[in-house]
């Protein structure tokens, strides 16, 4: 109980940015975190973002929009006295202390090139472009892995069947960091496939909305195109200048 | 012929696939039943009855046999086996001893498109299963 | 009575009409396949090795739905999963022995699993012919409104419901299940010994010659006892005996083509079910010009 209280705590601290403007003499609570194997002291409010820059690294890759939707700031990790190796994403998941943890910017693959127009809508398209899809062990380690809470060993799943609805909505919250693709011991890239499962779904699976329809009606019979041609006539300054001049909402 | 003579690692190798293979290999009496019985016996370069007789020498080469990787895992040598060996599984650890150092027999990646979409799953799966490592 | 149903992978595509069929003549049977939910793909092997457990958790996480199932009152069955497919059935049923008969291994599996309840290993898997058997080919024969005259059918048994022993539904040296089924329903029964010698299997991937010259032995031989059709309940088996006749008729040009049915494709013809339920435009051979032949259909 009495950790738990601590971590409260903890966590109303931060509210307060600790990255700027305040004096690490006011900050009371700190950890120690490894980072691959190196050990620092860091707030403990900080993300694990944050905490690795506080370190002093400065990052080129592993990190993207900060808001937890891009998806580029995957870290691997492990708590003290665990085994389970966890997977997250830095801008979203805060220091722990004694935290083992690299970042993972990437996950090797090759896309593979495809045509969706010319594809039949079955389960052997995801055969013909990925087919190590078949060498999936159902042992899960995808879904444990995912940052995103999703059931990507179900996605496979439904893939390896051709039930393209299930692959869609199963993976529809997917931000493609790869962790999943990194961990599975059939070598799968679940993002890759899960991405040709929705194009193939939104193409075939869905009707088109009523008001895309009639969007796409009008950008076809040219409603917009003096407007862009307005925009695309423009030099570089003068964009800049209308950027900068623009009607937006309050921050 | 070829002349054998058996080392450690000779023995090494049969201890290896009787554990893989939960069998004691050293049981079987080479009678010839499993290779009598095996549907697939006439693409094999050596017969089942062969291939146990190498296992049970430690014989090395018959990792590079094209027999272990033509059985299809049909199980009609098992259920004759006099001995009541499990040739399948024999056939089966031989081919992961190979398929363990992340080895692929057959790169379902190389197979045409055109190929692989007219499979059933059922046989990409399996064969994914027995020939991927 | 609702039993649960595993289905496979194939069963939802090449073999759909192998599903079709199935729940048609159950339904006239009185029985309920209630799919399993969110289920995964057995493997379709069994893992052969003594170490390899990996492979077995695939089989013991269908088996934990089943369990679900059970729990959950989805079902009335409580203690059987029914399957179709052979291979799926093979590789469930083994695997569920294994960790019957070992419970280290059912540790293992159940702690690799930590998210799903533990499996209690007391779940039997069956094979739709051993369902029939048991409420009876007598009360099929009663259904049997349609039945099959003159029709001379070879049924084929393959590898996986037949062997190892300990799976087996049958003898694995004289199966004759499908020939007491197929004689209920008024057909000829055309014995052969080709009925239970492997059909090349997944080697089709990689040899498909090899699988050819095997459906040309396996048809070639029920052709020459006078058989017109052969029946099977292996999609793999179907695959390799129907569509691969296209590379048999390459290899040898007078070779004859013959219909393969799933063998829940003709209880549904002698049931006299609706034609939708027979899925024969999934059957590579067109198996309609014998059976409007023999009048069975219109």
């Amino acid at each position: 109980m009495e950790e738990k209280t601590n971590i409260m705590e903890r966590i109303a601290e931060a509210n307060r940015p600790v990255t700027t403007g305040v004096d690490e003499k006011d900050i009371k609570d700190w950890v120690t975190i490894y980072i691959m194997g190196k050990g620092y002291r860091v707030p403990a409010d900080l993300t694990i973002l944050t905490a690795i820059e506080y370190a002093g690294y400065r990052l080129l890759r592993s990190v993207g929009c900060r808001q937890g939707h891009c998806g580029a700031c995957a870290t691997i990790y492990r708590r003290a006295g665990e085994y389970k190796l966890q997977a997250d994403l830095a801008c979203q998941t805060r220091v722990e202390d004694g935290m083992y943890l690299v970042q993972i910017p990437f996950s090797p693959a090759e896309k593979a090139i495809y045509d969706i127009t010319k594809e039949p809508y079955d389960a052997s398209v995801f055969i013909k472009y990925y087919p190590e899809v078949a060498r999936c062990v159902s042992c899960n380690t995808c879904t444990k892995s995912c940052p995103q809470d999703l059931e990507v060993m179900d996605y496979v799943q439904s893939a390896i069947r051709g039930d393209f609805e299930a692959v869609a909505d199963d993976s529809f919250d997917c931000i493609q960091c790869g962790m999943c693709a990194i961990r599975c011991p059939a070598e799968i890239v679940q993002y890759h496939v899960a991405q040709l499962g929705r194009r193939m779904y939104g193409r075939y699976g869905l009707t088109m909305p009523k008001h895309l329809k009639k969007r796409v009606e009008e950008i076809e019979k040219g409603k917009f195109k003096e407007a862009m041609d307005t925009i695309t006539s423009k030099s570089r300054e003068e964009l800049e200048k209308m950027y900068a001049e623009r009607q937006r909402e309050p921050d | 012929m070829k002349k054998l003579v058996i080392t450690s690692e000779n023995i090494k190798f049969l201890k290896k696939i009787n554990e893989l293979a939960d069998q004691d290999i050293t049981l079987c009496e080479q009678c010839g039943t499993c290779s009598g019985s095996c549907p697939m016996v006439a693409d094999m370069d050596i017969t089942p009855s062969q291939i146990m007789r190498m296992v049970q020498l430690g014989d090395l080469d018959v990792l590079n046999s094209k027999a272990i990787w033509v059985c299809a895992s049909c199980y009609s040598c098992t259920v004759r086996c006099p001995r009541n060996l499990d040739v399948s599984k024999v056939a089966e650890a031989l081919r992961q001893v190979y398929l363990r150092k992340a080895l692929d027999y057959v790169e379902i990646k190389k197979i045409p498109k055109y190929e692989l979409v007219s499979l059933p799953q059922i046989a990409i799966v399996s064969a994914c299963r027995k020939f991927t490592g | 009575m609702k039993i649960a149903y595993y289905p496979g992978c194939t069963l939802k595509t090449t073999a759909k009409n192998f599903e079709t069929s199935a729940i048609a003549i159950a339904r006239e049977l009185g029985i309920e396949m209630v799919e399993l939910p969110r289920w995964t793909c057995c493997g379709t092997v069994f893992s052969l090795t003594a170490d390899d457990l990996i492979h077995h958790v695939a089989p013991i996480r269908n088996l934990i739905r089943v369990q679900e199932m059970i729990e959950n009152g989805q079902i009335e069955d409580e203690k059987r999963v029914l399957t179709l497919c052979s291979m799926c059935f093979n590789t469930l049923k083994r695997s569920n022995l294994r960790v019957k008969e070992n419970t280290e291994d059912l540790k293992k599996i159940n702690d690799l699993m930590y998210r799903e309840k533990d499996y209690r290993a007391e779940i039997e898997v069956i094979q739709l012919l051993e369902l029939l058997k048991e409420i009876g080919f007598d009360k099929l024969k009663a259904k049997a409104k349609n039945p099959l005259k003159n029709l001379r059918v070879a049924p084929y048994y393959g590898c996986m419901i037949l062997r190892p022993i300990e799976v087996g539904i049958d003898d694995p040296e004289d199966p004759t299940i499908q020939k007491d089924l197929l004689e209920a329903l008024g057909a000829e029964v055309i014995d052969n010994p080709y009925k239970k010698v492997c059909c090349g299997s997944y080697q089709t991937v990689n040899n498909k010659e090899k699988v050819a010259e095997l459906a040309y032995n396996i048809l070639g031989h029920a052709q020459q006892e006078g058989a017109e059709a052969i029946t099977t309940c292996c999609p793999l088996c179907a695959f390799n005996l129907d569509t691969r006749q296209k590379e048999v008729l390459k290899n040898h040009p007078d070779f004859q083509q013959m219909p393969v049915f799933y063998i829940t494709q003709l209880i549904a013809v002698a049931f006299g079910l609706d034609n939708k339920t027979f899925g024969f435009n999934q059957n590579y051979v067109d198996p309609k010009p014998l059976l409007k032949k023999k009048g069975l259909i219109k």
